[in-house]
C-alpha cells in the first residue's frame, strides 16, 4: 500500500507539469493583459510595469523563470494584490474555504446519505418522490439565487443570523454560507446514493444474504450500504477538492475571505501569477483527493486490494 | 423589521418555524455603532484594496482608506473643498511655475516623528522611480524633470522638488498647471515613511509595519475580510476626530452591501443594486443619497483612418437620434442628467458649452438625423452596419440594446459585442472597435481632466480623435495662468470638440449609496470623497 501510494504520488508529477505548462501558455494567449484597464497608461509607465514583472522577457524565458521559482515554492507576487504574494493569499484564504467547504460536505453527507438510503428502501413511495423532488429542486436552484435569498430572509427580514461577514469564523456567521453551499451537495449525494442503493439491493449477494435469513436491517446496514457507498466515494474526491477551494458566489454574497474568488478574479484581471498559483494548488488537491478516495475504496470493498 | 412586498403570511410563518432551530445557534447580533462607549464606523467599501501603498493604489475603494490613513499637502472637508493638510499654507510665483509650501509644525507620523518637507521629496522621487512602476506616476508629470526620471533618462535628484528647510517644500513645475493644488488631494502624492519602507520593503503596508500620518492608523488587515483603522493620537487634529475606529469591509456585491446595511451590519455603502433604487427611494429615504459626481459615461467613435466615423454627418446623426432621458429613466433608472457635452456640469470653475441641439424637440432632431444619414449614403434600404462594444456586465449591456432600437429608423443595423474588461480595454487600446463605451471618472476637479482625453495621441484618446485646432486651444489653456482665461479657452476647445461631434456622451454619473441617518459629518460632494475624520454618530 505504501509503495502504491508513493507510485501514485510520483505519477502525479508529470500530470501537474503538463497542467502547469498548458495553463501558463493558455493564460498568455488570452487576449488582454494585466495592465489593460479603464485608465490606459502612458507608454513609459507601461514599460516600467512590464519590466517590474519580467513581462518584457521572451515567453519561454518567462516560463523557465516561473518554473524555477516554483521549484523553490515561490508562486511569485500577485499582479493585482500588490501587497501580498500569491502564497500569502492562498495561505490566508484556504483555511477559511476549508472550514466552510468541509462543514458543507459534512452536512451534505449527514443529510444526503440517509435521505438517499431512505428513498431507495421506500422506492416509488411518497418518501421517495418527496426526497427526489426536493433533491431535483436543490440541484436546479443555483447558488447565486439561493445565497442572496438566504441573506435577505435570515439576515435582514428575520434578523436571526448575520447577513454576511466572517467575524473570525464565529458560529452564527458560518450557518448561512455553509447551508447555502451544502444544499446542492445534499441533493447530488442523495440522488447518487439512492441510485447506487437500488442497484446494490437488486444484486445477487443481497439476495443471498436475505436467503440466508439475515434480517433486513442487517442486510441494509452491514452489506448494502458499504457497497453502495463506492460510487458516492468516487464522486466525493473531486467534489471535496472543488468545495474546499471555495465558491466565488458564496464568498461574494456573504463576504467570506476564502480563495474561491481568486480563480475567477485572477483570470478576469489577467493576474497571471495568481491564476497559476490557484491552478497548481487545485491540481495538487485533486491528485491528493483522488488518491485518498482510492485508498478508502479498499477499506470499503474487500475485493479491491492494492498489493505491494 | 420591514417585510418584503409580496411575501405572504404563510411563507413567513413557515420561515419562522424553520428558523427556530437555527436561532438557538445564533448569538445576539451586534448592531451598535457605539460599542462599549467607542464610536466605530463600518464602511462597505466595494472591492478589496489591491494595495495600501498610496503610491501604487489606483482605485477609488483604495482612496477611501488611504485618505483616512494618510494626509497629503492638502486635505478635503466634508463638502469636498480644499483645506490645509500637512501644508498650513502655500504660495505660487507670478509665472505659475513655482510653489512654496509651508508645512505645519505639528504634523507627525504615527510613530511620533515629525512629517518634514524631506518626506515629500523622498516620496515623490519614489513615486517616479521606474523600479516602483507606479501606474499613477503620471500625476506628478507636471513637475520639472518628472517624466524623464520616470523614463529612466534622468537621476531622481534632478526632480524639481526640494526641501529648503524641514518645514518648507519648494516645487518647480515644467509648465503652469492650473489644477496642481487640486491634484495634491490624490493619494499618489501623499507622503510615505522612508524608514518603514527601508526596514520592511514591500511589506511596509502590513499592520505593525505601517507608519502613517493621517487621522487613523492601520490596526489590522485580512485580505477580503476587513481593514481596521484606529484613531491616530499623533494626528495634528486628533482632538477633533470623534471616531475611535473605522472598519472597511470589502463587499463587492451591491446586493450584499444593501442586505448588510439593512441588517445593521454596516453604516455606509458606496453603491446600490440597479434594480433596487426605486425600492430604496421609497423605503430608505433618510439613508439614500444620490450624488452627482464628476464622471461622464460616453461612447467613443473610432475615428482612425478607414473608419465609417470619419464622416462627421454620421457622428452628428447618431448623437441627434439618441434619446438620453429614456436610457437614464427606464434603463439605468437613476435619472442621471443627460450629457450633451464631455465635461460634467458639476465641475468647478468651468462654464462649458453643450451640443446645439440639446434643447430642440425630438421630432426635429430625428428629421435632421435622417437627412444627415441620407446625405452620407445610408438609410433603411441601405443600412449602416455597426458594432457596439461593451464590457460584459448585465447593467451596461442593456444600454446599447436601447441605442440600437433608437437608431433603427435611421437605417442603422447594430451588432452588440461584449467582452470581459481586460479584453475590452485591449481592443480600445488597439483601436479594434467601431463604437465603444468609455466611462471616465475624474481624478481631480478640473475640466482639463476630461478635455485632455481628446488631445492628439494621448493614451486615453480611445477615439483616435485628432484636430489641430483643438490641440492648439488645449495647449494654450495649459499655458494660461489666469484661471478665468484658462477656463474660457478650455470652453472654446470643448466647443470645437462638440461641433465635431467627436464623441457620443450619454449621461453624467449619479453615485447612489446609503448612509446611516445617525452618522453626522457625511456630506454629498462631487468628488465623492468622504474622509472619516469628520464623521461621528449622534446618540439617537
Amino acid at each position: 500500500m505504501l509503495i502504491y501510494t508513493l507510485k501514485r504520488l510520483l505519477q502525479a508529477i508529470p500530470t501537474l507539469l503538463i497542467v502547469i505548462t498548458i495553463s501558463f501558455f493558455l493564460m498568455r494567449v488570452a487576449p488582454g493583459g494585466p495592465f489593460d484597464g479603464e485608465r490606459q497608461l502612458p507608454p513609459e509607465i507601461e514599460a516600467n510595469l512590464e519590466a517590474a514583472y519580467h513581462l518584457d522577457e521572451p515567453l519561454p524565458m518567462q516560463y523557465l523563470r516561473y518554473m524555477g521559482n516554483l521549484l523553490h515554492g515561490d508562486f511569485g507576487p500577485s499582479f493585482k494584490y500588490k501587497d501580498f504574494s500569491v502564497t500569502e493569499l492562498i495561505m490566508q484564504g484556504f483555511p477559511v474555504s476549508l472550514e466552510i467547504g468541509g462543514l458543507a460536505i459534512l452536512l451534505a453527507l449527514i443529510i444526503g446519505l440517509p435521505l438517499g438510503i431512505a428513498a431507495a428502501i421506500k422506492r416509488n413511495s411518497t418518501v421517495d418522490y418527496l426526497v427526489m423532488g426536493t433533491a431535483l429542486t436543490g440541484i436546479a436552484v443555483p447558488n447565486f439565487v439561493l445565497a442572496p435569498i438566504f441573506a435577505l430572509v435570515f439576515g435582514v427580514l428575520l434578523a436571526w443570523l448575520p447577513a454576511g461577514g466572517w467575524n473570525g469564523g464565529a458560529l452564527p456567521n458560518l450557518v448561512l454560507p455553509v447551508v447555502a453551499l451544502s444544499i446542492q451537495q445534499i441533493a447530488y449525494i442523495a440522488r447518487m446514493m439512492r441510485a447506487s442503493m437500488i442497484e446494490v439491493l437488486g444484486s445477487h449477494f443481497i439476495r443471498t444474504a436475505r436467503a440466508k435469513g439475515l434480517n433486513e436491517g442487517e442486510v441494509i446496514f452491514r452489506h448494502a450500504i458499504r457497497t453502495a457507498l463506492l460510487p458516492v466515494m468516487s464522486y466525493l474526491g473531486p467534489a471535496i477538492a472543488g468545495i474546499i477551494t471555495g465558491s466565488v458566489v458564496i464568498e461574494q454574497i456573504f463576504g467570506i475571505p476564502g480563495i474561491g474568488r481568486y480563480f475567477v478574479q485572477g483570470a478576469l484581471n489577467r493576474d497571471y501569477t495568481l491564476v497559476m498559483g490557484t491552478v497548481v494548488f487545485y491540481g495538487v488537491l485533486i491528485v491528493l483527493m483522488n488518491l485518498i478516495v482510492d485508498l478508502l475504496y479498499s477499506a470499503l470493498d474487500p475485493q479491491i486490494r492494492y498489493d505491494d | 423589521m420591514r417585510a418584503e412586498p409580496g411575501m405572504t403570511t404563510t411563507i413567513k410563518h413557515l420561515l419562522i418555524a424553520a428558523g427556530c432551530a437555527v436561532m438557538t445557534l445564533a448569538a445576539p447580533l451586534a448592531s451598535a455603532d457605539i460599542e462599549g462607549g467607542k464610536q466605530v464606523l463600518r464602511r462597505a467599501n466595494g472591492a478589496d484594496p489591491s494595495t495600501l501603498d498610496p503610491q501604487l493604489a489606483t482605485g477609488a475603494w483604495e482612496s477611501n482608506i488611504l485618505v483616512d490613513l494618510f494626509e497629503g499637502l492638502i486635505a478635503r472637508d466634508p463638502a469636498g473643498n480644499i483645506v490645509p493638510g500637512v501644508a498650513a499654507s502655500w504660495e505660487r510665483s507670478d509665472d505659475g511655475l513655482h510653489y512654496t509650501f509651508h508645512l505645519r509644525d505639528d504634523a507627525k507620523w504615527s510613530d511620533g516623528e515629525p512629517v518634514t518637507a524631506g518626506d515629500f521629496v523622498y516620496s515623490w522621487r519614489r513615486e517616479l522611480s521606474p523600479q516602483l512602476a507606479a501606474a499613477y506616476a503620471y500625476m506628478l508629470f507636471p513637475i520639472q524633470g518628472a517624466e524623464a526620471i520616470n523614463r529612466g533618462d534622468q537621476p531622481a535628484d534632478t526632480l524639481g522638488v526640494t526641501a529648503s528647510d524641514p518645514h518648507t517644500l519648494e516645487v518647480t513645475l515644467a509648465r503652469p498647471t492650473g489644477y496642481f493644488i487640486d491634484m495634491l488631494g490624490h493619494p499618489s502624492t501623499f507622503p510615505v515613511p522612508e524608514r518603514a519602507i527601508e526596514a520592511h520593503g514591500s511589506d511596509w503596508t502590513k499592520p505593525g509595519n505601517m507608519i502613517s500620518n493621517g487621522a487613523f492608523e492601520l490596526a489590522s488587515w485580512v485580505s477580503h475580510d476587513h481593514i481596521t483603522a484606529t484613531k491616530n493620537p499623533e494626528f495634528h487634529d486628533a482632538r477633533d476626530v470623534a471616531l475611535d475606529e473605522v472598519r472597511f469591509l470589502p463587499i463587492d456585491d451591491a446586493r450584499a452591501s444593501l442586505n448588510r446595511f439593512r441588517a445593521g451590519e454596516v453604516d455606509m455603502t458606496g453603491s446600490l443594486p440597479l434594480g433596487r433604487i426605486e425600492w430604496a427611494r421609497e423605503n430608505l429615504p433618510d439613508a439614500l443619497h444620490e450624488t452627482p459626481i464628476l464622471a461622464t459615461f460616453y461612447f467613443a467613435f473610432n475615428q482612425r483612418p478607414g473608419s465609417v466615423f470619419n464622416d462627421r454627418r454620421i457622428r452628428e446623426a447618431l448623437n441627434l437620434a439618441l434619446r438620453r432621458q429614456i436610457i437614464t429613466h427606464q434603463i439605468t433608472k437613476l435619472d442621471q442628467p443627460s450629457a450633451f457635452s464631455l465635461v460634467p456640469t458639476a465641475i468647478s470653475d468651468y462654464d462649458g458649452p453643450q451640443f446645439d441641439f440639446a434643447d430642440q424637440p425630438m421630432a426635429e432632431r430625428l428629421a435632421k438625423a435622417k437627412a444627415l444619414m441620407k446625405e452620407a449614403g445610408y438609410g433603411p434600404d441601405h443600412p449602416l452596419e455597426l458594432t457596439i462594444d461593451t464590457i460584459t456586465n448585465p447593467d451596461t449591456k442593456r444600454i446599447p440594446v436601447a441605442m440600437a432600437a433608437m437608431w433603427k429608423p435611421l437605417g442603422v443595423n447594430v451588432t452588440l459585442q461584449n467582452s470581459d474588461a481586460a479584453v475590452y480595454y485591449a481592443k480600445l487600446r488597439q483601436g479594434n472597435f467601431q463604437l465603444g463605451m468609455a466611462p471616465w471618472i475624474a481624478d481631480y476637479d478640473d475640466a482639463s481632466n476630461f478635455l485632455d482625453l481628446f488631445h492628439t495621441g494621448v493614451p486615453n484618446n480611445h477615439a483616435g480623435y485628432s484636430n489641430p485646432e483643438y490641440d492648439a486651444l488645449m495647449d494654450k489653456a495649459a499655458n494660461t495662468l489666469d484661471a478665468t482665461a484658462r477656463s474660457h479657452t478650455m470652453a472654446q476647445a470643448e466647443r470645437v470638440l462638440l461641433d465635431d461631434y467627436a464623441l457620443l456622451p450619454l449621461y453624467f454619473y449619479i453615485q447612489s449609496g446609503l448612509v446611516s441617518p445617525r452618522l453626522s459629518g457625511w456630506e454629498e460632494n462631487p468628488m465623492n470623497d468622504h474622509p472619516s475624520r469628520w464623521m461621528h454618530f449622534t446618540q439617537d
